[in-house]
């Protein structure tokens, strides 16, 4: 009994202290990107220009869609805005832009001033429609399949190396 | 006998006083949700754009009609465990859940036997 | 120049250290009885240029020499002095020489006031916390030094955290590193038990003051920190089961727990062997606490900044000292040592610590887990306050029963009589809640129970201390706070009023039987920050009561960050407390205003709880 007892608290020492070890490296910070891999339904947002309603079935016939959630008040969006700008010009691959809790005219002069990549433009005054896609802060983008299924998460502004994943990504085939 | 009649005293008591809030709570709610882009605070105590928006939302699915724990697994869902501060009932924490208690039945016994061994020594 | 000083006296340190080994490890070996003045020389020498080396960095941090890192990384010449005093300790490197000063000197003490106990006992004491005191000087050197310089020179700091220039703040590290850094002295002395087989009375007696001492100023150190929280952090809570804040509380467990297997150690010379566990865990986990602190393994408010090679440093320090404690606990393990006497008494103490570890277990597996589930499985989940408070407040419930009962039994021999009394003050407790509940709000479940627990612990302290024959004074007074302490948490959770909207300048809006109006918004300007001071009326239309808080928005320079002042009106009844922020792109500001009631209550009960132990050492030293 006894020996049973010392080997488990051994064992347990052993267990706690390399745990301890393995956290060492890990980075403490939380984000999302891990969450991929689950569909998204329920997809309702507002055009930007009329009261019309986008659903999941106006991107159902996408290869991919990539959806990006922008402000013309947010600096960085203004840093990844080329990126776009270029993504838009692949094939299989539409752009969703949703405008986060922004007013029109703003957003407007953002798209004269910089380009309009998307294919698609809605507006999320509120912020609400944002927690559907369990976005956190902006600027955000999801790259969804033709399933609606996410297959990846770019939290932040999109640079070039994720640029060249997406086009990666949807090249193939 | 009389220890009896003191505990049902005691439950008919209770009865009277038994908070009886069926209603959620969403006070409770907001206390129970991390806010992603603060420092170690629940959705209650910040401001931030994060917090209050997802206070609209929770308030939404809350008329609904969406339960707690419906409201709980569909923010979990998008993202992610992180953002509830009650670990979920499942599998993954079972030990997180189950070994306090655990630990307090094996002291009990622990106890228990060491008494009864010194009384019968005695 | 101070640089040099520093430096110079931490190697001197060093030195002593060995030195003191090595003789103590020579005077094992002849057969008097008698530690040769050297040694306490040595130790003496030892104290005094630590302090010395500490004082040289607070001077530096004084006159704002930057050169040092630490004074550069950590102050500002536009800090108020007592400000830059205390950020002396505010920081990584500076906390660690405060870590050194209260091993090193316990040190001495311990020596000191040991004479009466074996020499091979008080030397291999010595020789274990110089191990330890080498352990961090060497981190220091090697990792941590506050005397490491930079060039060139730069002519001014990067200021200190707004948040942390605060009183309560400044006093609140030197509180706690005395709790539980103090705990290593009955680390090293229960190594040394066991080393040389002392008699359980006898080390019994030797640590119970120093238990005491690190009981009560770890007591204190949890409330400074708690109160700072409320005073400071604006959301009016004053625990949230941060994991930092459970590194403090899961010493402050075995502690007490320690306290109370001493009492049975000294008398009856039984649980040896689990006391010595104890002694060995406190300290055990001070360290840890340290680790997870500063390792940057955690996610929290109170975290120093993230270095994973501090952190592979405290983890071998801790891996060490947890091996050597299980490897002699195995080795001199007596299956004999652990006697219990079926004795009333020792039957409640043992409760005691059953619980204690009841709460411990639950507050450690609650912080640890994060970690674990995501070193295995890459999966972060959160462990917050409705875990704890769930798992561990109806176990609270019959804690407080037990403790209410317990020192009834021993008293009372006639069975009857004794569950007579009992069914009295029980009936009185349920009384009191209904009356309770009855006049002001009803109440959920748990918090009945809790209160009736809580007024049962006090009534029975209160009967205890009306008995005839010699009452326990700090033990009544110490179980007679924490029952006060629950009973006016229970309350105050239970009847605190929140109210959060908005408002902007000028408008009034009625909520309930309160009329908030906003009545001014002034901009300050400060020597460090500048401040949007907003005047709040409200009135009571209950009682026709109008107060006047006001709230503010902090903006600091140096380093830039925004800050929320709550305004707190306090009075024995309960607290106002009142934040205001700022809303993004709007002109509206949220308010968020709370009627806390009985909230200073709950401060002098801690007060008191620790007051019962400093008294109980009190009259320990009296009767030496």
């Amino acid at each position: 009994m006894q020996k049973i007892i010392k080997s488990s608290i051994a064992l347990l020492f052993i267990f706690i202290i390399g745990v301890f070890f393995v956290s060492l490296n890990k980075n403490p910070s939380y984000d999302t990107k891990n969450l991929t891999g689950k569909e998204i339904i329920n997809i309702k947002l507002e055009s930007f220009e009329n009261n019309e309603f986008f659903t999941n079935k106006d991107f159902s016939d996408n290869k991919y869609t990539l959806i990006n959630f922008w402000a013309s008040w947010c600096a960085p969006c203004r840093i990844e805005h080329p990126n776009l700008m270029e993504l838009s010009k692949e094939q299989n691959i539409k752009i969703l832009g949703i405008n986060f809790k922004d007013r029109k005219a703003n957003a407007l002069k953002f798209l004269e001033d910089l380009g309009n990549p998307y294919d698609y433009l809605v507006k999320d005054v509120n912020g609400k429609q944002s927690v559907n896609f369990g976005i956190y802060g902006i600027p955000e983008s999801i790259l969804l399949n033709n399933k609606f299924v996410v297959i990846k998460k770019f939290i932040g502004p999109l640079n070039m190396d994720d640029l060249e994943n997406i086009k990666r990504i949807i090249r193939v085939l | 006998m009389k220890l009896k009649n003191l505990l049902i005293i005691f439950f008919l008591f209770f009865n009277f006083n038994i908070n009886a809030n069926q209603s959620i709570n969403e006070n409770e709610i907001h206390k129970n949700l991390r806010c992603l882009v603060c420092q170690g605070q629940s959705i209650a105590d910040s401001n931030s754009d994060f917090a209050i928006t997802l206070k609209m939302v929770v308030s939404d699915l809350i008329k609904q009609g969406k339960s707690e724990e419906e409201i709980y697994n569909f923010l979990s869902d998008k993202y992610g465990d992180w953002i509830l501060y009650k670990p979920k009932f499942n599998f993954g924490n079972f030990l997180l859940w189950g070994i306090p208690y655990l630990a307090l039945l094996i002291g009990a016994i622990i106890i228990v036997f060491f008494i009864r061994k010194q009384s019968k020594k005695a | 120049m101070l640089s040099n000083i520093g430096n110079f006296l931490l190697f001197i340190n060093i030195l002593l250290s060995f030195i003191i080994i090595y003789s103590s490890l020579n005077c094992l070996k002849s057969s008097n009885n008698l530690i040769s003045k050297n040694i306490y020389r040595t130790s003496l020498l030892q104290s005094t240029f630590i302090i010395v080396c500490f004082f040289s960095l607070i001077s530096a941090f004084i006159v704002s020499d930057f050169s040092l890192i630490t004074v550069y990384q950590n102050s500002h010449s536009l800090k108020p002095l007592f400000y830059k005093i205390s950020g002396t300790w505010g920081n990584h490197e500076g906390s660690l020489l405060l870590w050194v000063i209260i091993l090193t000197i316990f040190s001495f003490l311990f020596l000191v006031f040991n004479k009466n106990h074996p020499k091979n006992y008080r030397v291999y004491t010595l020789v274990i916390q110089n191990l330890l005191i080498l352990g961090f000087l060497f981190f220091i050197l090697f990792n941590s030094n506050p005397f490491s310089v930079i060039k060139p020179f730069p002519k001014e700091g990067l200021g200190l955290n707004p948040i942390l220039q605060d009183p309560a703040l400044a006093i609140h590290p030197p509180l706690l590193y005395i709790g539980f850094v103090g705990s290593s002295i009955y680390f090293s002395a229960a190594m040394a038990s066991l080393i040389t087989n002392y008699s359980a009375s006898g080390f019994a007696q030797s640590i119970k003051n120093w238990v005491l001492v690190s009981w009560v100023f770890q007591t204190l150190g949890i409330l400074v920190g708690s109160i700072w929280a409320y005073y400071e952090l604006g959301w009016g809570g004053f625990w949230f089961w941060d994991p930092v804040e459970n590194a403090s509380l899961l010493p402050w467990f075995a502690m007490t727990a320690l306290l109370h297997s001493l009492l049975v150690l000294e008398k009856r010379n039984s649980l040896y062997f689990w006391t010595i566990i104890l002694c060995l865990l406190t300290f055990t986990l001070s360290v840890t606490g340290t680790f997870l602190v500063r390792s940057g393994i955690l996610n929290s408010v109170h975290t120093f900044a993230n270095d994973p090679a501090r952190g592979l440093y405290i983890l071998i320090f801790l891996s060490l000292m947890i091996l050597a404690s299980i490897y002699f606990l195995f080795i001199k393990y007596k299956p004999s040592h652990d006697q219990i006497n079926s004795n009333s008494k020792e039957t409640f103490i043992l409760i005691n610590n059953w619980f204690m570890m009841f709460y411990l277990i639950t507050v450690l597996l609650g912080t640890l887990y994060p970690i674990f589930t995501d070193a295995l499985s890459d999966n972060k989940i959160s462990v917050g306050p409705p875990f704890y408070n769930s798992v561990i407040i109806p176990i609270v419930v019959v804690f407080l029963l037990f403790m209410a009962i317990g020192p009834q039994t021993k008293w009372i021999k006639n069975k009857f009589t004794n569950l007579k009394y009992l069914l009295i003050m029980f009936s009185g407790a349920l009384i009191i809640n209904f009356a309770i509940a009855y006049f002001f709000r009803s109440l959920s479940l748990i918090s009945n129970l809790i209160i009736i627990s809580s007024i049962f612990l006090i009534i029975s302290s209160f009967f205890d201390f009306f008995r005839k024959p010699r009452i326990n004074l700090p033990r009544i007074i110490s179980h007679l706070s924490f029952g006060f302490l629950i009973f006016f948490i229970g309350l105050n959770h239970n009847f605190s009023v929140e109210k959060d909207f908005n408002l902007k300048l000028g408008e009034t809006k009625k909520i309930d039987n309160y009329n908030f109006y906003l009545q001014d918004l002034k901009l300050n300007q400060y020597s460090n920050y500048k401040a949007v001071v907003g005047k709040l009326q409200i009135s009571n239309l209950a009682t026709n009561e109008i107060r006047t808080l006001k709230p503010e928005i902090r903006i600091y320079n140096n380093p830039e960050t925004l800050t929320y002042e709550a305004s707190i009106q306090t009075n024995f009844f309960r607290d106002y407390y009142l934040t205001m922020s700022n809303i993004d792109r709007s002109e509206y500001y949220n308010i968020k205003f709370q009627e806390k009631p009985l909230m200073i209550w709950i401060w002098i009960s801690v007060i008191t709880l620790s007051f019962g132990g400093f008294l109980s050492l009190f009259r320990n030293a009296k009767n030496n």
